[in-house]
């Protein structure tokens, strides 16, 4: 019976599989890897009211203040140029003309047009700065953890987008914008309670849905990554014995490439939330095809 | 079937497979998406900037799936 034998030695070596890979996994019960309570810290001050602050709603309101302060100076480095007639940017002021433009130029001009895209302007350049604020500090030593980590800033922020864009739409159609995003010309009449159905689901639930998921999800996810790495890092080289400490060089190297990874999934994800909440608008103005 | 009840005593989650296989569908669909967004770019460079905003857009689609399977065992699991 050569089947039989096979599904033996198959278990066999599965369950000396098991053997081998758990004392390097929990080495001498060292080794915790991170788990989601990385993102409820303890409670800092007034525990138990709902104003209760942690360690991740300091950085965010640490960030707020500091992205307040920035803004408000480079608003006043603007008016001050203008005031004097002096058109040489000072460096501090060419930061804020490139940071504000990119917003202005490359996600709202492009895709609303100018009039449009001023219009909106305050709302994108706002989204764009406060998650790219909030995640940056995943990666900045001794805060350590994205401000967007937790779904209830990313909610706000798609709360807003998803007013706006539903303002914009009844402001330019009144009423048929509803028409016109839920029952699209040339659908088949058979065809239409389904894609009714779908575009009610896709439009008016699973777009704002999806924005917060999508930041909060990919701060979860580097955070996590990250933790891993240099928790790992940690063990290979303080409480591991002989060649395993050389593991700690691979992970080590590993934790500083996502790193810098995350540095780009910062800057991304900003861009992207900027651009989705530019398109969902572009979508409610544009006119029925 | 002494095997059967020898494999059903593996520890660990299943979630974590599938997640895994979720990730399979986004990967694809970004591949994909990507790799045509160079293919154009290769063709008509003069509209690379316009194409990587549409690429982008494309990818944060995509990879939403993926996103939304890695939420599910936090808004189902307890």
């Amino acid at each position: 019976m050569p089947r039989k034998q096979e599904t033996k030695l198959f278990a066999q070596t599965l369950s000396l599989l098991n053997a081998v890979v758990k004392p390097v996994a929990e080495g001498d019960g060292g080794f915790a890897p991170p788990t989601i309570g990385e993102f409820y810290p303890e409670a800092i001050f007034f525990a138990g009211t709902p104003f209760e602050i942690n360690r991740i709603m300091l950085i965010r309101l640490l960030v707020l203040t500091l992205l307040l302060v920035l803004v408000m100076a480079w608003t006043r480095a603007f008016a001050k140029s203008y005031a004097n007639q002096q058109y040489v940017p000072s460096r501090f002021q060419m930061m804020g003309e490139i940071a504000v433009g990119f917003v202005r130029r490359s996600i709202a001009h492009d895709q609303l047009g100018e009039k449009d895209g001023d219009r909106f302007l305050p709302l994108l350049t706002t989204i764009f700065f406060m998650v790219l604020g909030m995640n940056i500090t995943g990666i900045i030593p001794a805060l350590n953890i994205a401000g967007s980590s937790l779904i209830g800033l990313p909610l706000v922020l798609a709360l807003g987008a998803y007013v706006t864009f539903i303002y914009a739409g009844i402001k330019k159609h009144g009423m048929g914008f509803f028409k016109t995003a839920l029952i699209p010309s040339g659908v088949p009449s058979a065809f239409l309670p389904l894609v009714f159905l779908i575009e009610l689901l896709s439009t008016f639930i699973l777009r704002p849905v999806t924005l917060a998921l999508r930041l909060t999800m990919n701060m979860v996810a580097g955070h996590l990554l990250l933790v891993l790495c240099f928790t790992a890092t940690q063990f290979f080289f303080f409480e591991s014995e002989g060649l395993f400490k050389i593991m700690g060089i691979g992970t080590f190297t590993f934790g500083f490439i996502f790193t810098l990874f995350e540095i780009l999934v910062a800057f991304l994800q900003a861009y992207v939330f900027t651009l989705l909440t530019t398109v969902y608008i572009q979508l409610a103005l544009a006119d029925d095809h | 079937m002494r095997f059967a009840t020898e494999v059903a005593t593996m520890t660990g989650s299943l979630g974590n497979v599938g997640y895994g296989l979720a990730a399979i569908g986004a990967g694809i669909g970004i591949g994909l998406v990507v790799s045509k967004t160079i293919e154009s770019i290769a063709r008509q460079p003069e509209l690379a900037s316009r194409l990587q905003v549409t690429m982008w857009i494309g990818i944060a689609f995509t990879e939403a799936l993926a996103l939304i399977a890695l939420a599910t065992p936090f808004i189902f699991g307890s």
